[in-house]
């Protein structure tokens, strides 16, 4: 009877599709949702980039005046970071993360639905300050007095009031979402699937979910003593009322270098699930990298002063000395991916070829940071288009190409339908060099001392020729986006052709049909193992130990992985019989004596 | 393995709706879980508020500074203003005893004194501001540092109390309507654990502003 109430009933009522997207508690729905979301940001964000590196692509102001170019680094910045990479990110994990643990959705349905209409609302915040005397102008990381008031308002308008607002909202949305996932990864695991045997995206997602948790509000306590300096009178980061304009760099920092951390961590996920499937072997030292991931989350926390070597208020050693710390477990993981890859047969698949590109290119970005943890180097460097190259080198190369590989190596699983190989390829092509293009020229810019974040540049030596170049690149990588767009276009009005399982992986969320059922899960092959769905495929757990269907009748047809036939839709023996006997069903723990009360009472609809 | 010894079920077969989604129906309630790492988020949130008033405090050449030494003093009103805030922790800890003990309306009566305490506490709060606001000279949130902190760190700290309020107005509502029973009532959980949560905080902003010298 009423045990299996979602799949029958789903068809029951007919509601428009717009007001089903508007009002859904789906994971999968929510994360699409998300996922767009993202992209339509990152679109945004791309096209400030471009307008950035079109006023610098010769020296002298062609195209805007200093403060709109101020505003367009900070609306670019902010965006890519707090509204492109952190919901995509989540939105990623939303749709990708219960489906690997073999659950039916996250802990907190209503909340996770919560934390993405969030995203929109404090989208708009952040950009309503083009209406109000113009957008934020003081940098995505908002550095006092520049967003304060000292000496007179920095800022005319609200801009400022209106960033803030937006990122505290977001930030929340950020905790609730860490919240959910921890909850869901903790308490929503299939049988079997023990800590150790997590997929890595999973593994990642926790510590990105801590690293939010406990970084955001620090973050958020900081932006409402800003709040209160802007517009109470408060003295917090105002030294002439007794206050300090480093402590916002303290509170910022303490947030911000976890961020980096929370920017990244998915991708590493994100690579470590597709290098092992492309290589046909399992991920070489499943553990270290676990520990790997873990350490870097709790040394995340203890480096943030490297972002502030010249203030001359923090102890160096101490700094300097954890981050090159930080950068051990990031080389094992680095040891990882190249050690599953040298003895296996690597296919080059456009997820895998993005995947590679992340590996080469964030190796760069990672060894910028090397540099920059050099307490002298820094001195020499701070502010300059060196600093400018290491964060793109990392997030663009290094967040951006695992985006990308997660959305080729994901698409089938979500739409039911492969992007086309080709356009992918070609798009990756684009992608390699526009990046390469752009940034590369900026560390020999930045050892040149041109100074970030100014709308222009003194036509020095080699300094035009760099800068013309970088602008290039940019509208190379901006190019390389249309045919990913055009991809998605075709494949969407194509029908449905996508196996359950195309890339023969390794991980619970091909197990179910592409795209997943709403309730995800007719069935879960047992988990031996971190790889669940390959020990299935190659019989080295016992398939009669499979999870089994509802209720007869009622069983999902086309569902389920290339698992041998038999295993499929086998009904639990005397599941009925138990029933009608009055007898708890299967798998109803003997203690749970109220369970049956429950089911009996009478649910909405069942009246009518 | 023998064939079949292992039943394995898709989460929605599950019996007991409240068992929700999940698989598994021991350790910790997953609402209670969430709502420990809500608090362990807003620890973060006033350790970033006790940041900036230790920074300000280490950089002040004098504390209490010139003029403001004795405005903030640990009076009659802000001593039964805390004692208030403690004794509401543990009426609402005998809460969680009755119903834990299935005893509801022991619960209700127990929420009814601590909203009545909790919002008594807002009240004496309200009028510790006012006081200050028209002491001579004035003490607000824009007399310097010392202000600044002051109000921030008490305000962020009162509008905590005031969410536990809510929290605890709905939970008395939903008992007073007859929900909640011994095992099911994971919301009175969550609702006193954020207040015990809200009362440690008073106690370490209390021996930080009103003692430490």
């Amino acid at each position: 009877m009423a045990t299996t109430t979602l799949a029958p009933r789903a068809a029951t009522y007919r509601r428009s599709r717009l007001y089903e997207w508007l009002t859904t508690t789906d994971h999968k729905k929510i994360g699409v949702l998300y996922i767009s979301t993202a992209f339509f940001f990152f679109i945004v964000g791309g096209i400030y980039a471009l307008l950035i590196r079109l006023e610098l692509a010769v020296p002298g102001l062609q195209f805007v005046d200093p403060n709109t170019y101020n505003q367009a680094f900070t609306i670019h910045g902010t965006t890519m970071i707090f509204f492109f990479v952190m919901p995509m990110m989540t939105g990623l994990a939303n749709y990708i993360v219960p489906l690997q643990l073999g659950a039916a959705d996250m802990a907190f349905p209503r909340i996770n639905a919560l934390s993405y209409w969030m995203v929109p609302l404090s989208g708009l915040l952040l950009y309503s300050g083009y209406a109000f005397g113009g957008a934020a102008n003081a940098g995505w990381t908002g550095y006092t007095p520049l967003s304060g008031t000292s000496g007179g308002r920095a800022f005319e308008g609200l801009g400022i009031d209106l960033w803030i607002a937006g990122l505290v909202l977001v930030g929340t949305s950020s905790i609730l979402g860490a919240i959910n996932f921890i909850a869901t990864i903790f308490k929503m695991r299939a049988p079997g699937l023990t800590l150790m045997r997590m997929p890595l995206f999973v593994w990642n997602t926790l510590v990105t979910s801590v690293l939010l948790l406990f970084a955001v509000p620090v973050l958020t306590a900081g932006f409402m003593m800003l709040f209160i300096d802007r517009n109470y009178g408060g003295g917090f980061f105002d030294p002439a009322l007794g206050g300090n304009p480093i402590l916002w760099q303290h509170l910022f920092w303490f947030f911000g270098h976890p961020e980096v951390y929370i920017l990244i961590l998915p991708a590493f996920g994100i690579v470590s699930e597709i290098v092992p499937v492309f290589s046909r072997r399992p991920l070489f030292g499943y553990k270290a990298f676990v520990f790997a991931t873990a350490s870097i989350g709790a040394l995340g926390f203890s480096v943030w002063a490297h972002h502030m070597f010249t203030t001359g208020a923090v102890y160096l050693p101490f700094f300097s000395f954890f981050t090159f710390l930080i950068a051990v477990p990031t080389g094992i993981k680095f040891f990882n991916w190249l050690a599953t890859m040298t003895r296996g047969k690597v296919t080059f698949s456009t997820p895998m070829l993005f995947a590679m590109g992340f590996i080469s290119l964030f190796l760069i970005g990672g060894l910028d940071g090397a540099f920059l943890a050099v307490v002298p180097f820094d001195f020499h460097v701070q502010d300059t288009y060196w600093v400018v190259s290491h964060l793109h080198y990392v997030l663009v190369a290094g967040s951006v190409f695992g985006i990308f590989a997660a959305l080729y190596y994901w698409f089938p699983k979500m739409s039911g339908r492969m992007l086309d190989e080709r356009l992918g390829k070609l798009q990756w092509v684009l992608l390699f060099v526009g990046t390469n293009l752009t940034f590369f020229p900026q560390h020999l810019l930045g050892l040149d001392g041109m100074i970030r974040r100014v709308a222009d540049y003194a036509p020095n030596p080699g300094w035009t020729e760099w800068n013309f170049l970088s602008s290039i690149g940019a509208f190379m990588i901006a190019i390389s986006v249309l045919p990913f767009l055009w991809n998605v276009f075709v494949t969407l009005r194509r029908p449905q052709d996508a196996p359950d399982d195309p890339w023969d992986a390794n991980t619970l969320e091909w197990a179910t049909t592409s795209p997943p059922p709403p309730y995800n899960f007719d069935v879960l092959p047992p988990v031996r193992s971190e790889r669940p769905l390959f020990d299935l495929k190659h019989g080295a757990v016992d398939a009669h130990g499979v999870a089994l269907p509802a209720a007869r009748g009622e069983t999902h047809e086309e569902t389920r992985a290339d698992a041998p036939e038999e295993v499929l839709g086998e009904p639990i023996e005397g599941h009925e019989a138990g029933e009608a006997r009055g007898e708890a069903a299967p798998g109803v723990s003997a203690s749970a004596p109220d369970a049956r009360a429950h089911e009996e009472r009478p649910r909405r609809g069942d009246e009518a | 393995m023998t064939a079949g010894a292992e039943v394995v079920r898709a989460p929605h077969t599950q019996a007991d709706p409240h068992a929700g989604a999940g698989h598994t129906d021991t350790g910790i309630n997953t609402a209670l879980l969430g709502m420990l790492l809500f608090i362990g988020s807003e620890v973060m949130f006033f350790a970033g508020l006790f940041a900036a008033y230790f920074n300000a405090r280490a950089a002040a050449p004098l504390w209490p500074p010139e003029g403001f030494e004795h405005v903030i003093e640990p009076n009659l009103l802000v001593i039964s203003a805390t004692t208030i805030l403690v004794l509401s922790s543990l009426t609402m800890q005998w809460g969680i005893w009755r119903i834990r003990k299935g005893d509801r309306a022991g619960m209700n009566r127990a929420l009814i004194v601590t909203l009545v305490l909790g919002v008594l506490f807002l009240g004496m709060q309200a009028y510790d501001y006012w006081e200050l606001l028209h002491h001579d000279p004035p003490f607000g949130i824009n007399t310097g540092i010392y202000g600044t902190l002051f109000y921030t760190l008490t305000g962020f700290h009162g509008a905590h109390v005031f969410g536990g309020v809510v929290g605890i107005s709905v939970v008395l509502l939903r008992g007073l309507a007859g929900q909640f029973s011994a095992r099911h009532h994971v919301a009175v959980e969550a609702v006193s654990a954020y207040w015990h949560f809200v009362d440690v905080v008073w106690i370490a902003l209390f021996a930080t502003l009103y003692f430490l010298k």
